[in-house]
């Protein structure tokens, strides 16, 4: 049963990143990277962090995604990537090197035995999690407010027209 | 029980279509969102391994990455926006030049 919930929603992921990086029109491709995300989401749940699904739901779907279908409607009237490729030979070296990108990250991340894997999931739910983002990785947590004000102040430079 | 190899699996094809998306796409934005891609591949293996060894760090760490790309994201479509305007049209190709 889970099993087949897992694929399913593996299923689901693949199919939608394969549809991002073929579909012509960005508008599509944002569409379903949101279907990636969720499928994330959901792969989230069956590993036991509700927090990180909700998160991923509400960050990324809800917040960045936005963001891109926003700066795709101001930037791309209608349709994108018109005209011929001047280097559309060279284009296809990518699935060789992906394949072999592939291969390695495979062979290390699922060949290698990796360190012992404990028999009992670890105490989760938010209120783990909050506990452990305040007391082991309060300095990072911390820095990540200056991170996200140093993005908002740069954002605002960039974006302002040069008068 | 689903293995946590399986997971891993899937993060690592999904962390590949990432980058053939970047390689082969032209469109600057749609690079961008294969660049999310890969780094939810990567926070899915962060997820599995913490499940696998029984611990809450991995969720923390991905909490982090998720951060930092909120902040990525907004500070490139910023720059393609700025990139737009400077040269009304949008294609990494013609991007060889690094001077504004």
């Amino acid at each position: 049963m889970e099993l087949a919930a897992f694929t399913l929603i593996a299923l689901i992921a693949l199919g939608s990143a394969l549809g991002l990086i073929l579909k012509r029109n960005a508008i599509h491709g944002a569409l379903f990277l949101v279907v990636n995300l969720g499928s994330v989401a959901a792969l989230y749940l069956t590993l036991g962090a509700e927090f990180l699904a909700a998160a991923q739901v509400i960050v990324y779907a809800g917040a960045i995604m936005v963001l891109f279908v926003f700066a795709i409607m101001v930037l791309i009237p209608g349709k994108e990537e018109t005209g011929p490729d001047p280097r559309r030979p060279l284009r296809w070296v990518a699935l060789p090197a992906g394949a072999l990108l592939l291969a390695q990250v495979l062979v290390i991340l699922v060949g290698t035995r990796g360190p012992t894997p404990v028999g009992s999931p670890a105490p989760g739910g938010v209120e783990a999690i909050g506990r452990l983002l305040f007391t082991d990785y309060l300095f990072p947590f911390e820095l990540t407010s200056v991170l996200l004000l140093a993005a908002m102040v740069g954002v605002l430079l960039l974006a302002r027209r040069r008068t | 029980m689903v293995p946590e190899s399986y997971y891993l699996a899937l993060s690592a094809v999904l962390f590949s279509i990432g980058v053939v998306g970047v390689i082969i796409r032209r469109n600057p934005l749609v690079i961008f969102m294969s660049i999310e891609l890969m780094l939810n591949a990567a926070n899915l293996a962060f997820v599995a391994f913490g499940h696998r060894l029984g611990s809450n760090d991995g969720q923390a760490v991905v909490f982090f990455v998720m951060a930092v790309a909120a902040a990525e994201v907004a500070v490139g479509l910023a720059i393609i926006v700025a990139i737009f305007r400077l040269r009304r049209r949008l294609s990494v190709d013609d991007l060889s030049l690094m001077r504004w």
